[in-house]
């Protein structure tokens, strides 16, 4: 956990309702200044109404948030212009040229970066002269990456920020994340891709439900639930076990087939990806 | 940049666009004028007519460019998420929304011009007579149309549904105001309705102006009507506003 002076994003206890619906019910976390943050989880698990009381946009119900130092809820222009906003779906006015979009946008920030320079850094040179009206999808996302990026924002907020692309596009969208990341950016990504969060995170939080579930590094919330799955074959049936401690457990099972003269056939010990956790803390209810 | 000056850059960026938009541009600038040129030539000589028409059509011309436009501006841009964007951004919503209004002002400024030139240069309408109560008649008309736009554009569900709704209003309200033709023997229902409404009003102030050449004291009735709208409109606009 980052220090309080470095800390850029800070969540308690938040809670959201829509009347009788809770959305959200009670999400805590910090994002460190400098940090990629991933907020993972299925579609209505409550990560973009998060997001977007982050952002400004809604009113909590209870708990505290701070961003930069900042209430967001009370719209401080000090605030919005260090911050850069992309959203899950928002047009901009189809007759305009990307650049003429990039530059009005521009005018709006008190230090902005230069409008050629964060049309090339998104990567969209080539449709600089052409109308919003005539983008392809994944190039009008990275109009929004462009326009969100222009005020040069020390946190950007990256709600779905691929959803829709073309995987040359989602490439390009990966490095300008990696590249906030090398200026020292602070992002907040949304997403509901496991490789994508994997990728491009250094912490990922999961959400379901309206609470967060698990948080920790990829690396580490692969292996957090503690479990190693030891698999082999019997008698032609594949058996799995899962176990906290697979030292303990290899020992017995290898110690009993020694005994019974037999071979434990594609033995794997393996630590579930952040796939399985990930299927495993979501998809309970369908289990069940 | 000052609020005043994001506004300014609003505006300007408003204006760039907005001939790019034929149909916009159609709808809420030609059509007023192509009206006023074939109604008036239907009417060519007919002096009485066109002193009725040149003043309806300007009044017309004021709630085309705003009210109309600014419906369906306002439903588009909320539709399309751009209200949305705006609204994550430094920009004051005074200095963008103000953009957007000096841009319909200035719509509707032209548009009167237009329109006394053309009644002048083409169909011998004389010159207007009260210059400031035609200044300010347009000016108020602007403010109330305006706003009556931004608030009308509240009650919108979606874009689809905008010209329904945007026409159930302005159709009828043209034809009961007397745009056309005098409403003095319009069936006492549908008077009271115009009477009730803000566009009767205003075309009676900008006759004043233009025809009779009464000022704004003599109208002053008329003005208070209007001015009640544009304070009904704006406490509306405000109120009830939705950035997405």
């Amino acid at each position: 956990m980052p220090g309080v002076s470095d800390v850029a994003i800070e969540v308690s206890g938040l809670t959201k309702s829509y009347g009788a619906v809770e959305a959200v019910r009670g999400i805590s976390f910090a994002v460190g200044r400098g940090e990629v943050f991933g907020l993972l989880g299925p579609n209505g698990a409550g990560k973009t109404t998060t997001v977007e009381i982050l952002e400004g946009y809604r009113e909590r119900t209870g708990g505290d948030v701070r961003v930069l130092g900042f209430d967001p809820e009370r719209r401080d222009p000090r605030l919005q212009e260090r911050v850069g906003i992309v959203l899950q779906s928002a047009g901009f006015y189809p007759r305009a040229t990307v650049r003429e979009a990039v530059t009005h946008f521009a005018g709006v920030y008190p230090r902005p970066r230069g409008a050629e320079e964060t049309i090339s850094l998104v990567g969209l040179e080539e449709k600089a002269g052409a109308r919003v009206s005539d983008l392809s999808g994944g190039q009008r996302r990275r109009l929004d990456l462009a326009l969100a990026l222009v005020g040069d924002p020390e946190l950007v907020f990256l709600d779905e920020p691929t959803t829709g692309f073309d995987p040359a596009a989602r490439r390009t969208a990966w490095g300008v994340v990696r590249k906030l990341r090398d200026l020292g950016k602070t992002v907040l990504l949304t997403t509901h891709y496991l490789d994508e969060a994997q990728a491009l995170s250094d912490r990922v939080a999961i959400v379901k439900d309206g609470v967060i579930v698990a948080e920790g590094r990829p690396d580490e919330l692969s292996a957090t639930p503690g479990r190693y799955r030891v698999s082999y074959e019997s008698a032609g049936r594949r058996v799995e076990l899962e176990t906290d401690d697979p030292t303990d457990l290899l020992h017995r099972l290898t110690g009993d087939a020694l005994a019974r003269g037999e071979q434990l056939r594609g033995l794997t010990v393996s630590r579930p990806t952040l796939e399985e956790v990930y299927l495993e803390l979501t998809e309970e209810d369908e289990r069940t | 940049m000052t609020t005043a000056g994001l506004l300014w850059r609003q505006f300007r960026f408003e204006r760039r666009l907005f001939w790019r938009n034929p149909s916009a541009a159609f709808f809420n600038f030609l059509l007023p004028l192509i009206l006023l040129l074939l109604v008036a030539s239907a009417f060519a000589g007919d002096a009485d007519e066109l002193e009725v028409l040149i003043p309806g059509i300007a009044g017309m011309g004021v709630m085309a460019t705003t009210f109309t436009a600014l419906a369906f501006n306002l439903t588009y841009l909320r539709e399309q998420g751009v209200l949305k964007r705006m609204r994550g951004t430094p920009l004051p919503a005074p200095a963008y929304l103000g953009g957007l209004l000096a841009n319909a002002a200035v719509n509707a400024v032209v548009q009167v011009a237009l329109v006394v030139a053309i009644g002048n240069l083409l169909y011998d309408v004389p010159w207007p007579k009260e210059l400031l109560s035609l200044a300010v008649f347009t000016a108020l008309g602007v403010v109330c149309f305006g706003s009556l736009g931004v608030a009308f554009s509240h009650a919108i569900p979606n874009f689809d549904s905008a010209p329904a709704y945007v026409n159930a209003v302005f159709l009828p309200v043209i034809f009961i105001s007397g745009v056309f033709y005098s409403a003095d023997s319009l069936p006492p229902v549908l008077d009271a309705a115009a009477q009730a409404l803000p566009l009767k009003h205003l075309v009676d102030g900008l006759s004043g102006a233009i025809v009779d050449g009464t000022g704004l004291v003599d109208n002053a009735a008329a003005l208070a009507a209007v001015g009640a709208w544009a304070a009904a409109g704006m406490l509306l606009a405000v109120r009830y506003f939705r950035w997405e």
